[in-house]
Protein backbone atom coordinates (compact mmCIF):
# COMPACT_ATOMS: atom_id res chain seq x y z
CA UNK A 1 0.00 0.00 0.00
CA UNK A 2 1.46 3.34 -1.04
CA UNK A 3 -0.06 6.70 -0.26
CA UNK A 4 0.44 9.51 -2.77
CA UNK A 5 -0.21 13.12 -1.76
CA UNK A 6 -2.59 14.83 -4.17
CA UNK A 7 -3.36 18.03 -2.26
CA UNK A 8 -1.15 19.83 0.21
CA UNK A 9 -2.04 22.54 2.69
CA UNK A 10 -1.67 25.42 0.20
CA UNK A 11 -3.76 23.54 -2.41
CA UNK A 12 -6.54 22.94 0.12
CA UNK A 13 -6.58 26.61 1.17
CA UNK A 14 -6.64 27.74 -2.47
CA UNK A 15 -9.48 25.35 -3.28
CA UNK A 16 -11.53 26.55 -0.31
CA UNK A 17 -10.93 30.19 -1.23
CA UNK A 18 -12.09 29.55 -4.77
CA UNK A 19 -15.17 27.66 -3.53
CA UNK A 20 -16.00 30.60 -1.24
CA UNK A 21 -15.98 33.00 -4.17
CA UNK A 22 -18.06 30.61 -6.25
CA UNK A 23 -20.62 30.33 -3.46
CA UNK A 24 -20.89 34.11 -3.24
CA UNK A 25 -21.10 34.43 -7.00
CA UNK A 26 -23.86 31.89 -7.42
CA UNK A 27 -25.76 33.21 -4.39
CA UNK A 28 -25.22 36.86 -5.44
CA UNK A 29 -23.80 37.78 -2.05
CA UNK A 30 -23.94 36.14 1.31
CA UNK A 31 -27.54 36.89 2.30
CA UNK A 32 -29.47 33.91 3.59
CA UNK A 33 -26.50 31.55 3.36
CA UNK A 34 -26.29 28.67 5.83
CA UNK A 35 -23.25 26.37 5.70
CA UNK A 36 -23.98 22.93 7.13
CA UNK A 37 -20.99 20.64 7.58
CA UNK A 38 -21.43 16.87 7.63
CA UNK A 39 -19.45 15.36 10.56
CA UNK A 40 -16.68 14.96 11.11
CA UNK A 41 -14.41 16.64 8.56
CA UNK A 42 -17.22 18.39 6.72
CA UNK A 43 -17.85 20.46 9.86
CA UNK A 44 -14.25 21.64 9.93
CA UNK A 45 -14.34 22.50 6.23
CA UNK A 46 -17.60 24.41 6.77
CA UNK A 47 -15.95 26.44 9.52
CA UNK A 48 -12.98 27.23 7.28
CA UNK A 49 -15.27 28.27 4.42
CA UNK A 50 -17.24 30.37 6.91
CA UNK A 51 -14.08 32.16 8.03
CA UNK A 52 -13.06 32.87 4.41
CA UNK A 53 -16.56 34.11 3.51
CA UNK A 54 -16.54 36.32 6.57
CA UNK A 55 -13.32 37.89 5.34
CA UNK A 56 -14.86 38.69 1.95
CA UNK A 57 -18.32 39.77 3.09
CA UNK A 58 -18.42 40.14 6.87
CA UNK A 59 -21.40 39.05 8.88
CA UNK A 60 -24.11 37.29 7.01
CA UNK A 61 -23.07 33.60 6.90
CA UNK A 62 -24.32 31.22 9.58
CA UNK A 63 -22.70 27.89 10.35
CA UNK A 64 -24.00 24.57 11.61
CA UNK A 65 -23.46 20.85 11.48
CA UNK A 66 -25.81 18.17 10.21
CA UNK A 67 -25.46 14.59 11.41
CA UNK A 68 -26.88 12.07 8.96
CA UNK A 69 -26.27 8.82 10.90
CA UNK A 70 -29.96 8.21 11.62
CA UNK A 71 -30.83 8.66 7.95
CA UNK A 72 -28.24 6.33 6.43
CA UNK A 73 -29.47 3.44 4.29
CA UNK A 74 -26.68 1.14 5.49
CA UNK A 75 -27.41 1.40 9.25
CA UNK A 76 -28.48 -2.22 9.51
CA UNK A 77 -25.52 -3.48 7.45
CA UNK A 78 -22.79 -2.09 9.72
CA UNK A 79 -21.99 -2.19 13.43
CA UNK A 80 -23.83 0.49 15.38
CA UNK A 81 -22.43 3.96 14.73
CA UNK A 82 -22.50 6.63 17.39
CA UNK A 83 -24.23 9.73 16.06
CA UNK A 84 -22.61 13.18 16.19
CA UNK A 85 -24.32 16.37 17.30
CA UNK A 86 -26.48 18.31 14.86
CA UNK A 87 -26.53 22.04 15.39
CA UNK A 88 -28.74 24.33 13.37
CA UNK A 89 -28.15 28.12 13.51
CA UNK A 90 -30.69 29.92 15.67
CA UNK A 91 -32.35 31.50 12.63
CA UNK A 92 -33.43 28.06 11.40
CA UNK A 93 -33.22 26.97 7.77
CA UNK A 94 -36.64 27.94 6.42
CA UNK A 95 -36.23 30.06 3.30
CA UNK A 96 -32.44 29.97 3.52
CA UNK A 97 -29.91 28.73 0.99
CA UNK A 98 -28.10 25.77 2.50
CA UNK A 99 -24.66 24.76 1.34
CA UNK A 100 -23.88 21.22 2.48
CA UNK A 101 -20.16 20.72 3.02
CA UNK A 102 -18.44 17.34 2.98
CA UNK A 103 -14.87 16.20 2.51
CA UNK A 104 -15.25 13.48 -0.11
CA UNK A 105 -18.13 12.97 -2.53
CA UNK A 106 -18.30 9.30 -3.46
CA UNK A 107 -21.45 7.18 -3.86
CA UNK A 108 -23.75 10.11 -3.05
CA UNK A 109 -25.53 8.13 -0.33
CA UNK A 110 -24.40 10.41 2.49
CA UNK A 111 -25.81 13.37 0.61
CA UNK A 112 -29.07 11.51 0.04
CA UNK A 113 -29.26 10.97 3.81
CA UNK A 114 -28.45 14.64 4.41
CA UNK A 115 -31.27 15.74 2.09
CA UNK A 116 -33.70 13.58 4.06
CA UNK A 117 -32.42 15.00 7.34
CA UNK A 118 -32.91 18.56 6.04
CA UNK A 119 -36.46 17.61 5.11
CA UNK A 120 -37.22 16.96 8.79
CA UNK A 121 -35.69 20.26 9.90
CA UNK A 122 -37.50 22.70 7.68
CA UNK A 123 -37.90 23.97 4.12
CA UNK A 124 -34.85 25.79 2.75
CA UNK A 125 -35.11 27.88 -0.42
CA UNK A 126 -32.36 25.85 -2.04
CA UNK A 127 -29.76 23.23 -1.12
CA UNK A 128 -26.29 23.29 -2.71
CA UNK A 129 -23.39 20.91 -2.25
CA UNK A 130 -19.70 21.69 -1.75
CA UNK A 131 -17.10 18.91 -1.57
CA UNK A 132 -13.34 19.15 -1.20
CA UNK A 133 -12.81 16.06 -3.35
CA UNK A 134 -15.08 14.44 -5.91
CA UNK A 135 -13.82 10.93 -6.58
CA UNK A 136 -16.64 9.76 -8.84
CA UNK A 137 -18.45 6.37 -8.67
CA UNK A 138 -21.85 7.88 -7.97
CA UNK A 139 -24.65 5.42 -7.15
CA UNK A 140 -27.37 8.06 -7.04
CA UNK A 141 -28.29 11.00 -9.31
CA UNK A 142 -26.43 13.58 -7.19
CA UNK A 143 -23.72 16.04 -8.20
CA UNK A 144 -21.75 18.74 -6.40
CA UNK A 145 -22.19 22.46 -7.14
CA UNK A 146 -18.74 23.37 -5.80
CA UNK A 147 -15.78 20.99 -6.04
CA UNK A 148 -12.27 21.50 -4.68
CA UNK A 149 -10.67 18.85 -6.87
CA UNK A 150 -11.98 16.17 -9.19
CA UNK A 151 -10.02 13.05 -8.46
CA UNK A 152 -10.79 10.19 -10.84
CA UNK A 153 -10.07 7.04 -8.86
CA UNK A 154 -10.55 3.31 -9.06
CA UNK A 155 -12.84 1.57 -6.58
CA UNK A 156 -9.91 -0.27 -5.03
CA UNK A 157 -8.20 2.99 -4.11
CA UNK A 158 -8.73 4.90 -0.87
CA UNK A 159 -8.93 8.67 -0.60
CA UNK A 160 -7.86 10.07 2.78
CA UNK A 161 -8.57 13.64 3.76
CA UNK A 162 -6.48 14.80 6.71
CA UNK A 163 -7.22 18.13 8.35
CA UNK A 164 -5.03 19.88 10.86
CA UNK A 165 -7.74 20.24 13.53
CA UNK A 166 -8.13 16.45 13.83
CA UNK A 167 -5.16 14.83 12.13
CA UNK A 168 -2.45 17.42 12.78
CA UNK A 169 -1.75 17.94 9.08
CA UNK A 170 -3.56 19.31 6.05
CA UNK A 171 -3.36 16.90 3.10
CA UNK A 172 -5.31 14.66 0.77
CA UNK A 173 -3.75 11.35 -0.13
CA UNK A 174 -4.69 8.52 -2.43
CA UNK A 175 -3.83 4.99 -1.42
CA UNK A 176 -3.56 2.42 -4.16
CA UNK A 177 -3.90 -1.33 -3.90
CA UNK A 178 -1.13 -2.13 -6.33
CA UNK B 1 -25.02 -3.97 22.70
CA UNK B 2 -27.15 -7.10 22.54
CA UNK B 3 -29.35 -6.68 25.66
CA UNK B 4 -29.67 -4.19 28.52
CA UNK B 5 -30.36 -6.22 31.64
CA UNK B 6 -28.38 -4.55 34.40
CA UNK B 7 -26.29 -1.43 34.93
CA UNK B 8 -23.66 -3.76 36.40
CA UNK B 9 -22.89 -4.94 32.86
CA UNK B 10 -22.02 -1.42 31.65
CA UNK B 11 -18.44 -0.20 31.54
CA UNK B 12 -17.73 3.47 32.17
CA UNK B 13 -17.13 4.15 28.48
CA UNK B 14 -20.31 2.36 27.46
CA UNK B 15 -22.36 4.29 30.01
CA UNK B 16 -20.93 7.65 28.91
CA UNK B 17 -21.56 6.68 25.27
CA UNK B 18 -25.24 5.99 26.04
CA UNK B 19 -25.56 9.37 27.78
CA UNK B 20 -23.89 11.11 24.81
CA UNK B 21 -26.21 9.48 22.29
CA UNK B 22 -29.13 10.50 24.51
CA UNK B 23 -27.94 14.13 24.16
CA UNK B 24 -28.36 13.83 20.39
CA UNK B 25 -31.75 12.19 20.86
CA UNK B 26 -32.83 15.03 23.16
CA UNK B 27 -32.18 17.50 20.34
CA UNK B 28 -34.79 15.70 18.25
CA UNK B 29 -37.49 16.63 20.77
CA UNK B 30 -36.89 20.32 20.03
CA UNK B 31 -37.38 19.93 16.28
CA UNK B 32 -40.45 20.45 14.17
CA UNK B 33 -40.54 16.82 13.02
CA UNK B 34 -39.83 14.81 16.17
CA UNK B 35 -38.96 11.62 14.35
CA UNK B 36 -35.89 9.84 13.05
CA UNK B 37 -36.01 7.01 10.50
CA UNK B 38 -33.28 4.91 12.15
CA UNK B 39 -35.46 1.96 13.26
CA UNK B 40 -37.90 1.84 10.35
CA UNK B 41 -39.26 -1.66 9.90
CA UNK B 42 -38.21 -2.87 13.37
CA UNK B 43 -40.79 -4.10 15.86
CA UNK B 44 -40.54 -3.32 19.57
CA UNK B 45 -42.81 -5.17 21.99
CA UNK B 46 -43.57 -3.62 25.37
CA UNK B 47 -44.18 -6.67 27.54
CA UNK B 48 -45.55 -5.40 30.85
CA UNK B 49 -46.49 -7.89 33.56
CA UNK B 50 -46.67 -5.11 36.12
CA UNK B 51 -48.47 -1.77 36.14
CA UNK B 52 -46.59 1.24 34.83
CA UNK B 53 -47.43 4.67 33.49
CA UNK B 54 -44.28 6.56 32.70
CA UNK B 55 -41.94 3.71 31.80
CA UNK B 56 -44.32 2.18 29.28
CA UNK B 57 -45.33 5.50 27.73
CA UNK B 58 -41.70 6.55 27.67
CA UNK B 59 -40.56 3.40 25.85
CA UNK B 60 -43.48 3.72 23.45
CA UNK B 61 -42.63 7.36 22.67
CA UNK B 62 -38.94 6.47 22.28
CA UNK B 63 -39.62 3.62 19.85
CA UNK B 64 -42.07 5.72 17.83
CA UNK B 65 -39.66 8.66 17.57
CA UNK B 66 -37.19 6.25 16.00
CA UNK B 67 -39.91 5.05 13.58
CA UNK B 68 -40.14 1.51 15.01
CA UNK B 69 -43.49 -0.28 15.19
CA UNK B 70 -44.69 -0.73 18.75
CA UNK B 71 -46.84 -3.52 20.16
CA UNK B 72 -48.05 -2.99 23.70
CA UNK B 73 -48.78 -6.00 25.80
CA UNK B 74 -49.99 -5.90 29.36
CA UNK B 75 -50.58 -9.04 31.36
CA UNK B 76 -54.03 -7.88 32.38
CA UNK B 77 -56.51 -8.88 29.71
CA UNK B 78 -54.06 -11.21 27.94
CA UNK B 79 -53.66 -14.98 27.92
CA UNK B 80 -51.32 -14.64 30.90
CA UNK B 81 -54.42 -14.39 33.07
CA UNK B 82 -55.43 -17.76 31.56
CA UNK B 83 -52.17 -19.22 32.86
CA UNK B 84 -49.86 -18.88 29.86
CA UNK B 85 -46.20 -19.27 30.83
CA UNK B 86 -43.41 -16.77 30.10
CA UNK B 87 -41.96 -19.30 27.67
CA UNK B 88 -45.11 -19.53 25.59
CA UNK B 89 -45.57 -15.77 25.63
CA UNK B 90 -41.97 -15.29 24.50
CA UNK B 91 -42.31 -17.82 21.70
CA UNK B 92 -45.49 -16.13 20.53
CA UNK B 93 -43.65 -12.81 20.35
CA UNK B 94 -40.81 -14.51 18.44
CA UNK B 95 -43.33 -15.89 15.95
CA UNK B 96 -44.78 -12.41 15.47
CA UNK B 97 -41.26 -11.19 14.63
CA UNK B 98 -40.31 -8.92 17.52
CA UNK B 99 -36.85 -7.34 17.15
CA UNK B 100 -36.72 -6.08 20.73
CA UNK B 101 -38.69 -6.89 23.86
CA UNK B 102 -38.99 -4.36 26.64
CA UNK B 103 -40.00 -6.36 29.68
CA UNK B 104 -41.25 -5.41 33.11
CA UNK B 105 -41.93 -8.33 35.41
CA UNK B 106 -42.68 -8.79 39.11
CA UNK B 107 -40.11 -11.59 39.34
CA UNK B 108 -36.47 -10.56 39.73
CA UNK B 109 -34.43 -12.07 36.90
CA UNK B 110 -37.27 -12.56 34.39
CA UNK B 111 -35.46 -10.47 31.72
CA UNK B 112 -32.27 -12.54 32.20
CA UNK B 113 -34.30 -15.72 31.70
CA UNK B 114 -35.72 -14.31 28.49
CA UNK B 115 -32.28 -13.24 27.27
CA UNK B 116 -30.59 -16.59 27.98
CA UNK B 117 -33.35 -19.08 27.28
CA UNK B 118 -33.18 -19.13 23.49
CA UNK B 119 -36.97 -18.88 23.33
CA UNK B 120 -36.71 -15.66 21.43
CA UNK B 121 -33.92 -14.10 19.37
CA UNK B 122 -34.65 -10.45 20.17
CA UNK B 123 -32.82 -7.78 22.10
CA UNK B 124 -34.11 -7.67 25.66
CA UNK B 125 -34.42 -4.44 27.65
CA UNK B 126 -35.08 -4.71 31.36
CA UNK B 127 -37.76 -2.16 32.26
CA UNK B 128 -37.86 -3.20 35.90
CA UNK B 129 -37.81 -6.72 37.33
CA UNK B 130 -39.04 -7.31 40.88
CA UNK B 131 -36.62 -5.83 43.36
CA UNK B 132 -33.63 -6.44 41.11
CA UNK B 133 -32.88 -3.69 38.56
CA UNK B 134 -34.30 -0.86 36.46
CA UNK B 135 -31.35 0.15 34.29
CA UNK B 136 -32.98 2.78 32.07
CA UNK B 137 -34.17 4.65 35.16
CA UNK B 138 -30.62 4.80 36.51
CA UNK B 139 -29.35 5.97 33.11
CA UNK B 140 -31.93 8.74 32.90
CA UNK B 141 -31.12 9.81 36.47
CA UNK B 142 -27.43 10.02 35.60
CA UNK B 143 -28.33 11.91 32.42
CA UNK B 144 -30.47 14.37 34.41
CA UNK B 145 -27.70 14.98 36.96
CA UNK B 146 -25.11 15.45 34.22
CA UNK B 147 -27.29 17.90 32.30
CA UNK B 148 -28.03 20.00 35.41
CA UNK B 149 -24.37 20.09 36.40
CA UNK B 150 -22.76 20.69 33.01
CA UNK B 151 -25.52 22.04 30.74
CA UNK B 152 -24.64 22.04 27.06
CA UNK B 153 -21.03 21.04 27.81
CA UNK B 154 -22.13 17.68 29.23
CA UNK B 155 -20.96 15.48 26.34
CA UNK B 156 -18.20 13.04 27.17
CA UNK B 157 -18.32 13.73 30.90
CA UNK B 158 -18.98 11.24 33.72
CA UNK B 159 -20.11 12.06 37.26
CA UNK B 160 -16.78 12.04 39.08
CA UNK B 161 -16.99 13.25 42.67
CA UNK B 162 -20.75 13.94 42.63
CA UNK B 163 -22.25 13.00 46.02
CA UNK B 164 -25.66 11.37 45.73
CA UNK B 165 -27.81 10.52 48.74
CA UNK B 166 -30.54 7.95 48.13
CA UNK B 167 -33.29 7.93 50.76
CA UNK B 168 -36.06 5.51 51.61
CA UNK B 169 -37.17 2.01 50.72
CA UNK B 170 -33.82 0.58 49.62
CA UNK B 171 -34.96 -2.97 50.38
CA UNK B 172 -37.62 -3.10 47.66
CA UNK B 173 -36.08 -0.59 45.28
CA UNK B 174 -34.73 -1.74 41.92
CA UNK B 175 -34.14 1.93 41.13
CA UNK B 176 -31.72 2.20 44.07
CA UNK B 177 -29.82 -0.91 43.00
CA UNK B 178 -29.41 0.15 39.38
CA UNK B 179 -28.42 3.65 40.51
CA UNK B 180 -25.81 2.41 42.97
CA UNK B 181 -24.02 0.34 40.31
CA UNK B 182 -24.20 3.02 37.63
CA UNK B 183 -23.25 5.95 39.88
CA UNK B 184 -20.23 3.99 41.11
CA UNK B 185 -19.22 3.14 37.54
CA UNK B 186 -19.46 6.82 36.62
CA UNK B 187 -17.31 7.88 39.56
CA UNK B 188 -20.02 9.33 41.83
CA UNK B 189 -20.32 8.54 45.54
CA UNK B 190 -23.57 6.97 46.70
CA UNK B 191 -24.80 7.33 50.27
CA UNK B 192 -27.92 5.46 51.38
CA UNK B 193 -30.30 6.59 54.12
CA UNK B 194 -33.14 4.36 55.29
CA UNK B 195 -34.87 2.91 58.33
CA UNK B 196 -32.87 -0.13 59.46
CA UNK B 197 -35.83 -2.37 58.52
CA UNK B 198 -35.66 -1.21 54.88
CA UNK B 199 -31.94 -1.89 54.38
CA UNK B 200 -31.36 -5.14 52.47
CA UNK B 201 -29.22 -8.00 53.78
CA UNK B 202 -25.75 -8.14 52.28
CA UNK B 203 -25.49 -4.38 51.83
CA UNK B 204 -21.94 -4.56 53.22
CA UNK B 205 -20.91 -5.74 49.76
CA UNK B 206 -22.32 -2.65 48.02
CA UNK B 207 -19.97 0.22 47.10
CA UNK B 208 -21.88 2.68 49.32
CA UNK B 209 -21.93 4.27 52.76
CA UNK B 210 -25.04 3.82 54.89
CA UNK B 211 -26.77 6.10 57.38
CA UNK B 212 -30.02 5.99 59.26
CA UNK B 213 -30.58 9.70 59.94
CA UNK B 214 -31.83 11.96 57.16
CA UNK B 215 -30.99 15.21 59.00
CA UNK B 216 -27.37 14.11 59.32
CA UNK B 217 -27.27 13.28 55.61
CA UNK B 218 -28.70 16.69 54.69
CA UNK B 219 -26.21 18.44 57.00
CA UNK B 220 -23.45 16.80 54.94
CA UNK B 221 -24.71 18.89 51.96
CA UNK B 222 -25.12 16.29 49.19
CA UNK B 223 -25.11 17.41 45.54
CA UNK B 224 -28.14 15.26 44.82
CA UNK B 225 -30.85 13.84 47.06
CA UNK B 226 -32.94 11.07 45.54
CA UNK B 227 -36.17 10.16 47.33
CA UNK B 228 -37.54 6.66 46.73
CA UNK B 229 -41.19 5.71 46.69
CA UNK B 230 -42.58 3.73 49.61
CA UNK B 231 -43.70 0.60 47.75
CA UNK B 232 -46.74 -0.44 49.76
CA UNK B 233 -47.62 -3.08 47.13
CA UNK B 234 -44.43 -4.99 47.98
CA UNK B 235 -44.63 -4.49 51.76
CA UNK B 236 -46.07 -7.55 53.35
CA UNK B 237 -44.72 -6.85 56.84
CA UNK B 238 -44.59 -3.90 59.23
CA UNK B 239 -41.37 -2.10 58.27
CA UNK B 240 -42.22 1.12 60.11
CA UNK B 241 -44.96 1.96 62.66
CA UNK B 242 -47.06 4.45 60.70
CA UNK B 243 -46.87 6.49 57.53
CA UNK B 244 -46.79 9.66 59.58
CA UNK B 245 -43.81 8.49 61.57
CA UNK B 246 -41.97 7.51 58.39
CA UNK B 247 -42.70 10.90 56.90
CA UNK B 248 -41.44 12.71 60.01
CA UNK B 249 -38.16 10.75 60.15
CA UNK B 250 -37.32 10.01 56.51
CA UNK B 251 -39.55 12.26 54.41
CA UNK B 252 -38.21 15.34 52.58
CA UNK B 253 -40.48 17.94 54.18
CA UNK B 254 -40.36 21.74 53.86
CA UNK B 255 -38.04 22.18 56.81
CA UNK B 256 -35.47 19.73 55.42
CA UNK B 257 -35.82 21.24 51.94
CA UNK B 258 -34.85 24.64 53.40
CA UNK B 259 -31.70 23.11 54.92
CA UNK B 260 -30.52 21.64 51.60
CA UNK B 261 -27.87 23.69 49.78
CA UNK B 262 -29.44 25.84 47.04
CA UNK B 263 -27.68 24.01 44.22
CA UNK B 264 -28.64 20.47 45.28
CA UNK B 265 -30.98 18.52 43.08
CA UNK B 266 -34.11 16.84 44.42
CA UNK B 267 -34.92 13.71 42.43
CA UNK B 268 -37.74 11.17 42.54
CA UNK B 269 -38.27 8.31 40.08
CA UNK B 270 -42.07 8.61 40.36
CA UNK B 271 -44.85 7.94 41.01
CA UNK B 272 -44.62 10.18 44.08
CA UNK B 273 -46.53 9.74 47.31
CA UNK B 274 -46.83 13.46 48.05
CA UNK B 275 -46.84 14.10 51.78
CA UNK B 276 -45.21 10.73 52.55
CA UNK B 277 -41.64 10.54 51.25
CA UNK B 278 -41.67 13.99 49.65
CA UNK B 279 -43.65 17.16 50.41
CA UNK B 280 -45.56 18.99 47.68
CA UNK B 281 -43.24 22.01 48.04
CA UNK B 282 -40.15 19.86 47.61
CA UNK B 283 -41.64 18.08 44.59
CA UNK B 284 -42.55 21.37 42.89
CA UNK B 285 -39.47 23.39 43.89
CA UNK B 286 -37.01 24.65 41.25
CA UNK B 287 -34.49 22.16 42.66
CA UNK B 288 -36.79 19.28 41.78
CA UNK B 289 -35.99 17.42 38.54
CA UNK B 290 -39.04 15.15 38.56
CA UNK B 291 -40.46 16.31 35.21
CA UNK B 292 -37.03 16.62 33.61
CA UNK B 293 -36.46 13.00 34.58
CA UNK B 294 -39.58 12.01 32.64
CA UNK B 295 -38.57 14.03 29.57
CA UNK B 296 -35.00 12.71 29.72
CA UNK B 297 -36.37 9.17 30.03
CA UNK B 298 -37.53 9.30 26.41
CA UNK B 299 -34.07 10.41 25.19
CA UNK B 300 -32.31 7.68 27.18
CA UNK B 301 -34.67 4.98 25.93
CA UNK B 302 -34.21 6.18 22.35
CA UNK B 303 -30.45 5.84 22.82
CA UNK B 304 -30.81 2.33 24.27
CA UNK B 305 -33.18 1.12 21.53
CA UNK B 306 -30.91 2.67 18.91
CA UNK B 307 -27.87 0.85 20.28
CA UNK B 308 -29.76 -2.43 20.53
CA UNK B 309 -31.46 -2.37 17.16
CA UNK B 310 -29.81 -0.08 14.61
CA UNK B 311 -26.56 -1.90 13.91
CA UNK B 312 -26.17 -5.11 11.95
CA UNK B 313 -23.66 -7.92 12.38
CA UNK B 314 -20.19 -6.57 13.02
Amino acid sequence: MTARIVLQQADITRALTRISHEILESNRGSTGLVLLGIPTRGVILAHRLGAILDGIEPGAVSLGSLDVTMYRDDLAKNPTRAPSPTSIPSGGIDGKTIVLVDDVLFSGRTIRAALNAINDLGRPRAVRLAALVDRGHRELPIRADFVGKNLPSSLSERINVHLEEIDGIDEVTIEGAE
Amino acid sequence: MRHLLSTKDLSRDEAVAILDIAEDMADVATREVKKLPALRGKTVVNLFFEDSTRTRISFEAAAKRLSADVINFSAKGSSVSKGESLKDTAQTLAAIGADAVVIRHHASGAPNVLAQSGWIDAGIVNAGDGTHEHPTQALLDAFTIRRRLHGSAARGKALDGVRVTIVGDILHSRVARSNVWLLTTLGAEAHLVAPATLVPLGIEGWPVSIGYDLDEAIAAQPDVIMMLRIQSERMHAAFFPTAREYSRQWGLDDERLAKLPGGSLVMHPGPMNRGLEISANAADSPQSTVLEQVANGVSIRMAVLYLLLAGGAS
